[in-house]
């Protein structure tokens, strides 16, 4: 039974490795500059934004909620962040407070499900409306351009040629990976979305608990808005949009379940790559963005077909 | 009288449980017909047979003369076998008319619903019942007893003959009681055939023309409902053979550990007074709706207290959250493990050190070491047959999982435990090695709270034994002045007792 679980719950990932190999193997056998340093370097550069607010939609998505927000959340970020820099602020006040931005508006979202007691689609999806206006509102619509190239090394700058927002990511993985796995926190993250009545039952403190989730998504939004500005050399009041989305499919191509109590930190990182490899490639074949778009859009569904039938194997 | 269903040795089984045991049954046209047990006797499993909902094992069912299968509650219906279920199955924001014919819904030739056919039929049928109900009411601006003849209208839209009806009367006051009568009344006159399962001993006297005693899943017997008695029904539900199945061993009582004083909730508990000693198991009796997982709630927490009083160890306290019964030393072992106990998808270790993660955390970092030593602990003290701690508990026999809930507790550290069904679904083999837990934890000093239907296990296990009824304590009685006739006449509300 142990082997049968232990081979169960990994064929799940190995089926998203392999189809991440596969799209490699692919894209390669039709241009060759696929595989080339630079350019899985620029995927994972690419990539980056996407798997760091995917991260926070894999623990929310593990409570059994859902977040709508980030994508608008990370634009009101970036332009409070922006305006700072603007201001000739210490660079490390301008990203806190960016980062306190995603954070709040989190906890707004949080409250709003635990003890507001409204559906986290509801929520966010309220919030995704109001970030966006705030974000609007607070630059009169305009972007805010244009910073010193110290802020701008965290999108340009190397360390041993790896690209400063990769290894931003990969630290964001390595953490989300450490708490999902190894803390209090983490467990009572999957204990929720398993069964949030079991969970009240045996004392975990629901409601602060999916106030956190929520918050830490908001503070990852906050996070990706460092990184995108930093990219843009400028920060977009309408930056962002359709970003939930791509993070959600990153989350559920790994395998995180939409129905609460399953998902892994590593299988997001697969997920995301998986979409980010799928652009990139598509880019470098001259595919049209239309057609990008299906395919896409056909890779998410199929993923989660190949999902549900593994699972119905299981069972 | 005609026959018009016979079950002939009905046997069912399930892996490990024989349900039904060569039960013979059979109804005439136009009766209603008492289906009587206690939980677990098997009422709901033969049913189940009838609406298609399992099926049978082996045996014969013969409808109208003809021995037929039934395969599917859609076929169920199509042969006459309409069922009204305690929990009614209707959908809240459409219409009365629009549910009676949902899945049937009359068309204008292209398939557009034709509405004021639809209210028109519906009219007709209520009017049939004579019952004033609006057909074009939303149901959930109903009350549950006109809801309830929602239900009726529509199983006789589906031209059933025989409709069985389960505890109707629960949700009820007594006016609404009487005009189910008079439509069950009305339904005989019209030749349907009613079987009736309740457990209120009056209202059978008042309704029935035939009893079926079930037990254990084998039938004890039947009878004119005029050739009985209340006594005698309730001897013959209960009469049954204590084998050697409760080994309690009574440690000395000490002091209080729980005490309770006129606790009334919004939800049915009104002026519960009772306490609780170090070393003690006080069995708490109540049929369905009596109240007795809302007591445990509301002790743990989870259901708000209206007022009265909560004393641990002698201080008065407010238990406002599960989170705050915990820190009092209080668990609760909840009737439905799936659903309550378990995260059924994660694995032993993590379902066991839920309720005690400090324990074997620093800093909020969890320690797997200590986690798998917690769980190993409790696999070989409760000796739970499981590949390991790694194991998923979704994979586990009933009896394993209520001890990995089990475990979940005694790691918690709790004095109090509050048993809600403790070995409901599970097997003989294991519901005593659960019982030699309870001796272990009340010889160390906790107290039991042990909530249960089951009867034998009430009068094998309990010191101290509590009835309820409707929300009240309706006696409490020392293990030797209880008997299984007793219990039952002050859980159905019976105001004499034996």
């Amino acid at each position: 039974m142990l082997i049968k679980n232990f081979w169960s719950h990994n064929a799940r990932q190995l089926g998203t490795v392999i189809g991440l190999v596969g799209l490699v193997l692919i894209f390669w056998a039709w241009t060759p500059y696929f595989l080339t340093i630079s350019n899985l370097l620029n995927i994972a550069q690419q990539t980056s934004i996407n798997a760091i607010i995917a991260v926070g939609l894999t623990f929310v998505i593990i409570t059994a909620g859902i977040d709508l927000s980030v994508g608008s959340i990370m634009a009101f970020a970036g332009v409070v962040m922006a305006s700072l820099l603007q201001a000739d602020q210490p660079i490390y006040i301008a990203i806190i407070l960016g980062l306190l931005v995603g954070a709040a508006s989190g906890l707004v979202n949080g409250l709003l499900i635990s003890y507001g007691k409204l559906p986290p689609f509801i929520s966010t999806l309220g919030m995704m409306s109001v970030a966006r206006g705030a974000a609007l509102l607070f630059t009169d619509g305009r972007p805010i351009s244009g910073f010193s190239p110290e802020f701008r090394y965290i999108a340009t700058g190397e360390i041993l040629y790896i690209p400063v927002p990769v290894i931003i990511m990969i630290v964001v993985y390595l953490i989300a990976h450490f708490v999902l796995t190894r803390t209090k926190l983490g467990r009572y993250t999957y204990a929720i979305g398993g069964n949030e009545e079991a969970s009240l039952l045996s004392g975990i403190n629901v409601k602060m608990m999916k106030t956190i989730v929520y918050s830490l998504s908001g503070m990852l939004s906050g996070l990706a808005a460092v990184l995108l500005t930093a990219r843009l050399n400028s920060a977009q009041p309408i930056a962002g949009i359709m970003y939930e989305l791509d993070a959600i499919a990153a989350a559920v191509i790994g395998g995180t379940s939409l129905m609460g109590g399953e998902g892994k930190i590593s299988g997001t990182l697969i997920g995301a790559l998986i979409m980010g490899v799928l652009r990139n490639g598509l880019n470098l074949l001259g595919v049209s963005s239309f057609i990008q778009q299906i395919v896409i859009g056909s890779v998410i569904i199929v993923a989660v077909l190949v999902d549900m039938a593994l699972k119905k194997g299981k069972n | 009288m005609k026959t018009i269903l016979e079950l002939k040795n009905i046997k069912k089984e399930y892996p490990g449980v024989v349900a039904l045991d060569d039960v013979s049954f059979t109804l005439q046209k136009g009766e209603v017909h008492i289906l009587l047990g206690e939980n677990g006797a098997g009422k709901s499993t033969l049913v189940k047979i009838l609406s298609g909902a399992v099926r049978k094992t082996n045996g014969k069912i013969i409808l109208f003369d003809e021995e037929i299968e039934i395969k599917n509650p859609k076929h169920a219906f199509q042969i006459g076998i309409g069922i009204i279920y305690q929990e009614l199955n209707l959908i809240p924001h459409l219409t009365v008319a629009e549910n009676i014919f949902l899945g049937r819904e009359f068309s204008i030739n292209s398939g557009i619903i034709d509405n004021q056919k639809i209210i028109a039929e519906a009219q007709k049928l209520l009017d049939e019942l004579k019952v004033r109900i609006n057909p074009q009411a939303l149901i959930k601006d109903l009350g549950i007893a006109q809801q309830q003849m929602v239900e009726v209208a529509k199983a006789l839209s589906l031209n059933a003959k025989i409709l069985i009806m389960d505890e109707p009367t629960s949700a009820l006051t007594e006016n609404e009681i009487e005009e189910l009568f008079r439509i069950i009344n009305k339904l005989k006159e019209q030749g349907v055939s009613i079987i009736y399962i309740s457990h209120r001993l009056d209202e059978l006297f008042q309704i029935g023309d035939t009893v079926t005693i079930l037990r254990d899943g084998k039938l004890v017997a039947t009878k004119l409902i005029s050739e009985t008695t209340h006594q005698e029904l309730i001897k013959m539900m209960v009469n049954r053979e204590l084998k050697d199945q409760f080994p309690r061993v009574k440690p000395s009582i000490e002091s209080e550990l729980l005490s309770v004083e006129n606790l009334t909730t919004v939800n049915r508990l009104s002026n519960i007074s009772f306490n609780l000693k170090a070393g003690e198991i006080l069995g708490v009796f109540g049929l369905l709706g009596s109240g007795r997982t809302e007591l445990a709630r509301a002790i743990f927490g989870v259901d708000e207290i209206l007022s009265g009083k909560i004393r641990i160890n002698g201080e008065s306290v407010v238990i406002k959250s599960p989170i705050e019964a915990i820190n009092y030393g209080i668990a609760l072992l909840t009737e439905d493990r799936k659903t309550q106990g378990l995260i059924l998808e994660l694995d032993l270790q993590k379902n066991v050190s839920l309720a005690s993660l400090s324990q074997v955390s620093t800093y909020g970092i969890l320690s797997d070491t200590k986690e798998r030593e917690l769980s190993e602990k409790y696999i070989s003290d409760l000796n739970i047959k499981t590949t390991g701690p790694q194991q998923i508990v979704r994979n586990l026999s009933g009896g394993n999982q209520q001890k990995v809930v089990l475990s979940k507790w005694l790691s918690s550290k709790a004095k109090i435990y509050i048993f809600d069904e403790p070995t409901r679904g599970i097997d003989v083999g294991s519901k005593v090695e659960i019982y030699e837990i309870m001796n272990r934890l009340t010889k160390e000093g906790a107290g039991i709270i042990m909530i249960s239907s089951d009867l034998p296990e009430i009068l094998g296990m309990s010191d101290r034994i509590m009835v309820m009824h409707q929300g009240r304590i309706t006696a409490e009685l020392s293990g030797e002045e209880a008997s299984q006739e007793s219990i039952m006449h002050f859980a159905l509300g019976e105001n004499y007792a034996n």
